[in-house]
């Protein structure tokens, strides 16, 4: 008994080496063949698809068809020549690039290489997010109007124009907010990519996808031909973008080529509703907004921003459900205190890896703390964004002539026809 | 009165440009402060065989239909097995390679005498679906030779992988674009 007592530690220590020479020569059960007919192993071909060489191409292409676009837009005034444009950039950024790059998806690369250090971001994305806003600058919503697939495939399937009513139309377009918000606070977490998950069109670019995605597309195409460009109107979150930024745009399209006659044609002539009415017509009509009213708005602006960002600390551990660390750290805790036995593949993987419970909640913490850190964030960037949006109500600039809304027109160049102005060249 | 209008006018472009400005500060900005992480070859998807559970989401998960990821055969690693594990199913009645007791469900994997009394298992990739039951069966009983790979030829290199969203043991991760392949390899000892 003595003896044992003395040689245990070895022994242990012994099996301790043996285990590990065990798990070692786990995966070569059988030894390797010894071939006697100067036998070769084949090889395999590793195969790439296409050379970075080719993304600078993708941006090339880009550049040039946001200049074509404008051009159309601004000096040709062609409407036929916009629908051209839409045509070859859902050919090549759709059809032929699968909907990949794109600058929708480029905000979560930018997100994910801002507050993360372990990754970088490929200069393409970068180029794909900052060129078509810059363009915004100078253009307004070139990248809308011809460039983007998504907004080519709705731009040419919508054929009939339904007005929304404006309370409707005022609530939907604060979706696409939201969905900013939360696409970059999800993907500064390294949880989720939400907006190439759900993508309603790039099955149709692959001409494979998921029945679920397929039916969400086909019913935003068909929604599309009546009312125009539901997906670019109340869920893009990079329209958000363009929409600030094409409100200080250098130039814009303009309905008229020359001097409006304030003739009311044009009116009910956009598709999206985004026509300003010239205060010289309906001046009688017009509501009288006093500096009093104007000055309680403004004032709501930081009390807006600072609920939401309240609200949008306390949703933080909801919002990191879609962590996947998160999701699992909670099966495994409903089944440590339920006796509920966890049976999904995440589960079954994690008790294969060998991690402890104990690293799995502390990682669970982390990524709960990350969330509790950036949602204030948002909940900021929705308040303001709400708050801006209601004080732009009591403020109007006067107006001579019926222009666009900068802000939301997509120039897609419909309203041309409407204008009895025309120019000769 | 048009003095008025001027004067809102000109306060109007103030406020136009003065705002351009400070939109297009950081826009202008965004390449400086990224500079540092940007990286110009980029990044593709790939699978870490050592993490792989063969779970068969991978064949279910790709965006594309078959999936991209196909099963690879690490021949250094394979001991030729006449009975393999990767191809022959397990409680087969018979002790024959006829379709039945097959375990690749499509018949992606090919087996060539070699010598006595070894075979050689290489894997058709037209055919295989990514489903990872041959590399269960190789890890289990075998020398864990088989394992899978995103194929980049097929990979259409989403932004965020679908199948690494899905992915339960976390084994797919970014990889730069320039060794975009984990090969397995016998582990020195």
């Amino acid at each position: 008994m003595k003896k044992l007592n003395k040689y245990a530690p070895y022994l242990i220590l012994a099996i301790m080496l043996i285990w590990q020479s065990i798990l070692y020569a786990q995966p070569q059960r059988f030894p390797r063949p010894e071939f006697e007919g100067g036998y070769t192993f084949p090889t395999h071909q590793f195969l790439f698809q296409r050379g970075p060489m080719w993304e600078y191409m993708d941006v090339a292409v880009l550049i040039g068809a946001l200049l074509v676009t404008a051009w159309m837009v601004l000096k040709k005034r062609s409407r036929q020549g916009l629908v051209w444009v839409s045509v070859f950039s859902l050919a090549y950024f759709g059809f032929y690039r699968q909907g990949c790059i794109c600058a929708i998806g480029s905000i979560q690369n930018l997100s994910l290489a801002l507050f993360n250090d372990n990754y970088s971001i490929p200069l393409s994305a970068l180029l794909f997010f900052s060129i078509p806003l810059l363009a915004a600058l100078l253009f307004g919503r070139v990248f809308c109007a011809g460039v983007c697939p998504l907004g080519a495939i709705q731009e040419l399937t919508g054929f009939r124009h339904v007005r929304i009513p404006k309370r409707v139309e005022a609530v939907l377009t604060t979706i696409p907010f939201v969905y900013l918000g939360l696409a970059i606070l999800f993907a500064a977490t390294e949880s989720q990519f939400i907006i190439c998950r759900y993508d309603p069109f790039v099955g149709f670019f692959r001409i494979d996808a998921p029945f679920t995605m397929v039916i969400f597309g086909s019913l935003l195409l068909v929604t599309g031909i009546f009312v125009n460009r539901p997906y670019c109107r109340y869920l893009c979150p990079y329209g958000v973008l363009q929409n600030i930024f094409s409100r200080f745009s250098r130039k814009h399209l303009t309905i008229t080529p020359a001097e409006c006659r304030n003739c009311r044609l044009c009116e009910s002539g956009c598709p999206y509703d985004v026509i300003l009415q010239s205060d010289l017509v309906t001046a009688i009509e017009k509501p009288e907004r006093s500096l009093k009213e104007s000055m309680s708005y403004m004032l709501m602006i930081p009390v807006l921003a600072v609920a939401f960002a309240v609200i949008l600390y306390n949703l933080a551990p909801s919002l990191s459900a879609v962590s996947n660390n998160v999701k699992l750290a909670k099966e495994i805790r409903l089944e440590k205190e339920e006796g509920i036995k966890a049976v999904s593949k995440a589960s079954v993987a994690f008790f294969e890896s060998g991690k402890t419970e104990a690293e799995l909640f502390t990682d669970e913490q982390q990524i709960i703390g990350r969330f509790r850190k950036g949602a204030p964030w948002v909940g900021l960037f929705l308040g303001l964004s709400l708050g801006i949006g209601f004080f732009r109500l009591t403020i109007r600039n006067v107006r001579y002539d019926y222009e666009p809304d900068r802000g939301r027109c997509y120039s897609c160049a419909k309203c041309f026809k409407y204008c009895p102005v025309k120019i000769k060249n | 009165m048009s003095e008025n209008g001027n004067k809102a006018e000109s306060r109007r472009a103030f406020v136009k440009t003065a705002g351009r400005l400070l939109i297009a500060a950081p826009v202008l900005a965004l390449p400086v402060i990224l500079a540092r992480k940007t990286d110009v070859k980029g990044y593709v998807w790939q699978i870490d065989p050592y993490k792989c559970t063969s779970c068969e989401l991978c064949k279910s998960s790709c965006v594309m239909t078959p999936s991209a990821v196909k099963c690879m055969n690490a021949f250094p690693m394979c001991g030729y097995c006449d009975f393999c594990p990767g191809y022959l199913r397990q409680g087969a009645k018979t002790y024959n390679t006829a379709a039945e007791n097959q375990l690749c469900p499509v018949g992606a994997i090919k087996r060539k005498f070699i010598e006595e009394p070894y075979f050689e298992y290489t894997i058709d990739e037209k055919l295989c679906d990514g489903c990872s039951k041959c590399v269960k069966g190789c890890y289990d009983f075998g020398n864990g030779s088989l394992y899978i790979q995103i194929m980049h030829n097929l990979c259409v290199n989403c932004n965020q992988c679908a199948i690494a969203r899905v992915c339960p043991s976390d084994a797919i991760s970014r990889v730069p674009a320039t060794d975009p392949y984990i090969v397995k390899e016998l582990k020195k000892l």
